[in-house]
């Protein structure tokens, strides 16, 4: 038997969405609210951003909510939902208050406000020119926002159940009845009845060999709601952040660029300025990503394969760097032994973000198919989340505050639908499809090992589905990851304890990272057109008669893959070309 | 346990002039089988820029699943993997295997009990975090911006802001071992961080907390904490300062 409990609201996920959501949902009084978290709350990766979070306060230059909400819709190519951008522009700015009104240590300017600079497609009057936009606690923005969130919630004292596993979404006759998890440190299987069930379980980025993502973002829900039959949003949207560490791809934050550090090839040249001649180094990260593939293919890639770009800060003011970019200067230090205040770093572009995801609406209500139709009782926010917010290419400094803005709309949406409605009846057995799985991993006596599988996924991923695609590279990875699909089954594990077995969960995680790369792999291959951070060498450019929607991608029955469509919410801002 | 080699056309880098053979020890437990902890030892090649965490995944992926600890970030910001390393509490990601050599030892954290090979039970050290009340408390109205702060008040506790809950400190600190109900380090280090805050309005309570017989008064300034805090929080002078303002808050 299954360990019952029941809340009137369940958040799974408790990085900086999923605190926001149950801070938000206990604050009705009428619910019973529990977070359920695979890690520790502060070890989610919320934790990791750096650079800030972009709300149009004017602390250091005039700035106004139309014009974030028009850089938002610019940066995303135009398949940014336009009220969704507007609606975040606006809320954002309180949202980021509060934060400092729940304690948060923001860096400050001489007159004691919130501090802020500038970031990547970030612009004053439409895109005149960069504007400093990004509120920062030196480069540990994520770092204090998730503290921040965490204190809270112990003054709030919600309750938690920390290293549970979510395995399973409960989902009957439509509508979402709550979720399956496995406790890591017993093995038992949990089964949590609720009214309302809110995701903010964040990304997928393990899916490729070079990423800032956490081990553990190996896009789990995004997986299991696709299992149970329901689309994801946009998949093949996939940003490559400019600046990873060569080779081990830990993130040096655009806010290095955004205090004036330069990209160069290896004539030294700031090739950033053939390509974005108004705000170089600062345009979105697709482009700058792009001219940084082109400038290596072209031969002019910096090291003895000439396979990675240098960014350059040794022109910045010592001190400059040393306050504002201290974690991001240790990183070099320790794992290229490279001093940024005297040398250029390797850099090369990493995967980073999922502007696709779990679609919902502007009230963050998940929805089932093209036409909107809700899904009762189903909430989802943060980076797993597509509401959609960032288009075909998110900004910097905007999942933070998605995640503080839309958490909260969880959280408010969530409470009161679940004080309004009573519980659907939770069938007998929701937890076997869970178990089944588990027991079939156990009892499997296959040569493969996850590791393996893993690593070829990362591999060619990287190789055929990263920032460059065409028909051709992703036909092969169809292939493969069928291939990789039918290995998967064949894998078997050496742990066979209850307690803390961390084996069998990354064989899990694998099972759900393959579904994910499968989302993305099909939405790319449908989309025959160039747009945002989806760019097909075969289709180079941008085709709105064709292609101004969003993708929804739906696992059939049978197993095979349907791709159909969303409309997006057009408004004010036409598309027009690209160009900073 | 035998030593054993990776499997090839893996994770494992091939062998060659930048790679290094390495001997690792590792502390097991699994509370399923094992009567009591012992030492595993394992051989591989590895390169000298590895992380630990890299050379524990090796192992853990082409050696021996079972093999258990917790991981997340990989960079040092988690707080995931403190672990005692060659006699020091270090985060296994942000040390890299050149500043170790070729022979490697890593236990659990000391002070708290071992769950499973290197994963130790935090809750006693979250608990001791929490008595300390860790939030940020203003009863006054909010304002409708932001509460001003000057640059320079902002940077009094900038350092304790950095704590990333790792356990780094306190549990390499010889009053906790003897004494597991010693608050520790790490919760005087985030009484710090709101008592130094310019905003905060709770530092009586704060200090009535850390005033008690398990308390602030423990510390035997071993600097200890100091030398093993992964974030180079400068911990034995935030702690000296915090007993400073309990006496001048009695006196
Ligand atoms: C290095 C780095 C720097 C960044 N810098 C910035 C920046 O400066 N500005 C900006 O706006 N954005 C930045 N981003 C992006 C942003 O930080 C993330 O998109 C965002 O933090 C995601 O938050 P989240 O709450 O959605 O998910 P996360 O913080 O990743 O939390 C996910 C939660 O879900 C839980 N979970 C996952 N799966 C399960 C499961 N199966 N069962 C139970 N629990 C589960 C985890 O335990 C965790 O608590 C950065 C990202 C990275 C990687
Ligand atoms: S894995 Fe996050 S601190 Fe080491």
């Amino acid at each position: 038997m299954p360990r019952a409990h029941k809340y009137d609201v369940i958040v799974v996920g408790a990085g900086g969405a999923g605190l926001m959501a149950a801070r938000y949902a206990a604050q009705n009084k009428d619910v019973k609210v529990a977070v359920i978290s695979k890690l520790y709350p502060t070890r989610s990766h919320t934790g990791a951003a750096q650079g800030g979070v972009g709300a149009a306060l004017g602390n250091v230059s005039e700035d106004h909510p139309e014009w974030h909400a028009f850089d938002t819709v610019k940066g995303g190519d135009y398949l940014t939902d336009q009220d969704v951008a507007e609606t975040f522009a606006h809320e954002v700015v309180d949202a980021v208050y509060e934060l400092e009104h729940m304690g948060l240590p923001f860096s400050r300017t001489p007159e004691g406000r919130i501090a802020q600079r500038k970031f990547g497609g970030h612009t004053r009057e439409f895109g005149k020119s960069a504007v400093e936009r990004a509120c920062y606690a030196a480069d540990r923005t994520g770092h204090m926002i998730l503290q921040t969130l965490y204190q809270q919630s112990i003054k709030d004292q919600v309750t938690f159940f920390n290293e549970f596993h979510v395995l399973d979404l409960v989902l009957e006759d439509g509508s979402a009845r709550g979720v399956v998890a496995y406790e890591l440190a017993t093995g038992e299987i949990h089964v949590f009845h609720a009214k309302a069930t809110i995701i903010a379980t964040g990304g997928n980025g393990r899916m490729f060999k070079v990423t800032s993502n956490a081990h553990a973002l190996t896009g789990d829900l995004m997986s299991i709601v696709y299992r149970r039959g329901l689309p994801i949003e946009d998949p093949e949207f996939y940003q490559f952040h400019p600046t990873g560490l060569y080779k081990i791809g830990v993130l040096l934050t655009e806010g290095a660029r955004g205090e004036g550090g330069i990209l160069r090839n290896k004539d030294g040249e700031r090739f950033m300025e053939r390509y974005a001649p108004s705000i170089k180094d600062l345009a979105p990260r697709d482009m700058v990503s792009r001219a940084m593939y082109l400038e290596i293919q072209e031969g002019r890639g910096v090291g003895p394969d000439g396979d990675y770009i240098h960014l350059d800060l040794t022109h910045i003011d010592a001190e400059i760097i040393e306050e504002r970019l201290p974690d991001i200067t240790e990183f070099a230090r320790i794992y290229l032994g490279v001093d940024p205040i005297k040398e250029p770093v390797p850099v090369q572009p990493t995967a980073h973000y999922a502007m696709g995801g779990i679609p919902t609406t502007i009230d963050t209500q998940v929805v089932a198919d093209g036409e909107g139709t809700v899904v009762p009782g189903l909430y989802a926010a943060g980076e797993v989340a597509c509401a959609s917010l960032h288009g075909a290419n998110r900004l910097g400094t905007n999942s933070l505050g998605d995640l503080i803005v839309f958490g909260r709309r969880a959280g408010i949406e969530a409470a009161k639908y679940a004080a309004r409605v009573d519980y659907e009846p939770m069938p007998a057995g929701v937890d076997e499809r869970a178990r089944e799985e588990l027991e079939r991993i156990r009892a499997a006596s296959g040569s493969e090992r996850a590791a393996h599988i893993r690593k070829e996924l990362q591999d060619t991923m990287m190789d055929n589905a990263s920032v460059f695609r065409t028909e051709a590279t992703l036909a092969k990875q169809v292939e493969i990851l069928a291939d990789l699909r039918e290995r998967y089954k064949q894998v078997s594990v050496e742990d066979d304890g209850q307690v803390f077995n961390t084996e069998l969960m990354e064989v899990v995680e694998l099972g759900f990272l393959l579904d994910n790369a499968e989302q993305l792999v099909y939405a790319a291959r449908n989309r025959t057109e160039s747009r945002g951070a989806h760019s097909r060498e075969d289709h180079q450019d941008r085709d709105d008669d064709r292609w101004l929607e969003h993708t929804m991608v739906y696992r059939n029955d049978d197993g095979s893959v349907r791709v159909g469509a969303k409309p997006v919410t057009l408004g004010k801002y036409e598309p027009k070309p690209r160009v900073y | 346990m035998d030593a054993t080699t990776p499997a090839a056309g893996t994770s494992a880098p091939p062998p060659g002039l930048d790679t290094m053979n390495v001997t690792v020890k590792i502390k097991r437990y699994d509370p399923e089988k094992d009567a009591r902890a012992y030492w595993a030892e394992y051989r591989l090649d590895v390169r000298p820029t590895d992380r630990v965490l890299d050379v524990l995944n090796q192992i853990k992926w082409e050696m021996d699943g079972s093999l258990s600890y917790r991981r997340s970030c990989a960079h040092g910001v988690c707080g995931s993997d403190a672990m005692l390393i060659n006699g020091v509490n270090r985060l296994a990601c942000k040390l890299l295997v050149r500043d170790l050599g070729s022979s490697i030892a890593v236990e659990p954290i000391r002070g708290l009990e071992v769950v499973k090979d290197l994963i130790v039970d935090m809750e006693p050290f979250f608990d001791s975090y929490k008595s300390v009340l860790p939030y940020f408390v203003n009863d006054d109205p909010e304002p409708a911006r932001e509460r001003l702060q000057s640059p320079e008040d902002r940077e009094i506790f900038d350092e304790s802001t950095k704590c990333i809950l790792c356990a780094a400190c306190t549990t390499s600190c010889p009053v906790f071992w003897t004494n597991g109900n010693y608050v520790g380090p790490a919760a005087i280090v985030n009484a710090h961080r709101f008592i130094f805050d310019s905003r905060d309005q709770a530092t009586d309570e704060r200090l009535a907390a850390l005033n008690q017989p398990s308390g602030l008064w423990r510390c035997r300034t071993a600097y200890n904490c100091t030398e093993a805090c992964p974030r180079d929080i400068p911990i034995t002078k935030q702690i000296e300062e915090v007993k400073r303002a309990l006496l001048w808050r009695q006196a």
